[in-house]
């Protein structure tokens, strides 16, 4: 399995991404963000940190970068990607996910591990865990309350694209949202970090499910 | 020519930026604040002749998330 990390100026967990999605069995090139082309890769991988100090919107500058434009073409012909805490933002500032993700209720950076609840199994990202497991994953944001109007939260729950719901919503959340799916399930955009959870001298294994369960999905593709 | 794009959060949308603002202005003896939306204000120096409907599609393609934001363009 094939993957690319892409690298904005002030990503900081580009690479625990690489790092995870190595130790889980992938080939995985980092991507600069001035790069037009991805190359033929099964997962673009967006992580987190601050692209361009999250000026004018948390990832709304670099959702305008030319490696977004190869991401876009990517996802349109049916590969995946995943987008992590700042990877979230610039997936839902590209329009590939629904919503948007604004501060943190509590106006503070929360920084520390959280429970969540896996709502779907049902995708490569997700097949790792079962529906309704409890797991524990750190999170790391001012602005990750995730927003959506009405119809696209019930469009959300009707289509079981909700992957992953906060145990308890510490930062706004609509709908206790952690994280969630494109409509083919193929791009997941999710607020905690798994990539931070994948090693046990670093607190917790949590995360490995879903990179290997990914790993495993697109070896198999 | 120049131009102002004033961005808020929609109305309806959560502003918790503003709850504090209001909070605070309430500590200080201000009475009467019933609310307070935050917003910004982009300041753009444009070449003469720069249509509206580009403007627009700035607003539309990054100045405003239109998912949670509003925007009025204000020529100068």
């Amino acid at each position: 399995m094939r993957a690319a990390v892409i690298v904005f100026p002030g990503s900081n967990c580009d690479r625990d991404m690489a790092v995870a999605l190595r130790a889980a069995g992938a080939d995985v090139t980092m991507v600069w963000h001035k790069d037009a082309e991805i190359g033929n890769v099964d997962l673009v991988a967006v992580p987190g940190g601050f692209s361009f100090g999250d000026y004018l919107r948390c990832g709304a500058i670099a959702a305008q970068s030319p490696v977004c434009g190869a991401l876009r073409r990517h996802v349109d012909r049916g590969g995946y990607a995943l987008g992590v805490c700042n990877g979230f933002q610039v997936l839902t500032e590209t329009g590939l996910l629904p919503g948007a993700l604004m501060r943190n209720a509590g106006l503070k950076f929360v920084c520390r591990s959280v429970a969540l609840t896996v709502a779907t199994a049902d995708s490569a990202f997700t097949r790792g865990y079962a529906a309704g497991e409890s797991i524990a994953l750190p999170v790391a944001h001012h602005d990750g309350a995730y927003t959506a109007d009405d119809a696209t939260l019930a469009h959300l729950r009707d289509t079981d694209l909700i992957a992953f719901t906060y145990g308890s919503n510490f930062n706004g959340s609509r709908a206790d949202i952690a994280g969630v799916l494109s409509e083919n399930r193929r791009v997941l955009g999710m607020m905690p970090h798994p990539e931070r959870a994948v090693d046990a001298a670093t607190g917790s294994t949590a995360g490995v499910a879903l990179f290997q369960g990914l790993v495993r999905q697109l070896a198999d593709a | 020519m120049k131009a102002n794009v004033h961005v808020m959060l929609k109305d309806g949308v959560l502003d918790p930026q503003g709850e504090a603002i209001r909070h605070a202005l309430g500590s200080m003896g201000h009475t009467g604040v019933n609310g307070v939306r935050q917003g910004k204000v982009i300041a753009l120096d444009l070449a003469d002749g720069t249509s509206e409907d580009q403007i627009r599609a700035m607003c539309e393609g990054l100045l405003a998330n239109t998912v949670i934001e509003s925007y009025r363009i204000e020529v100068l």
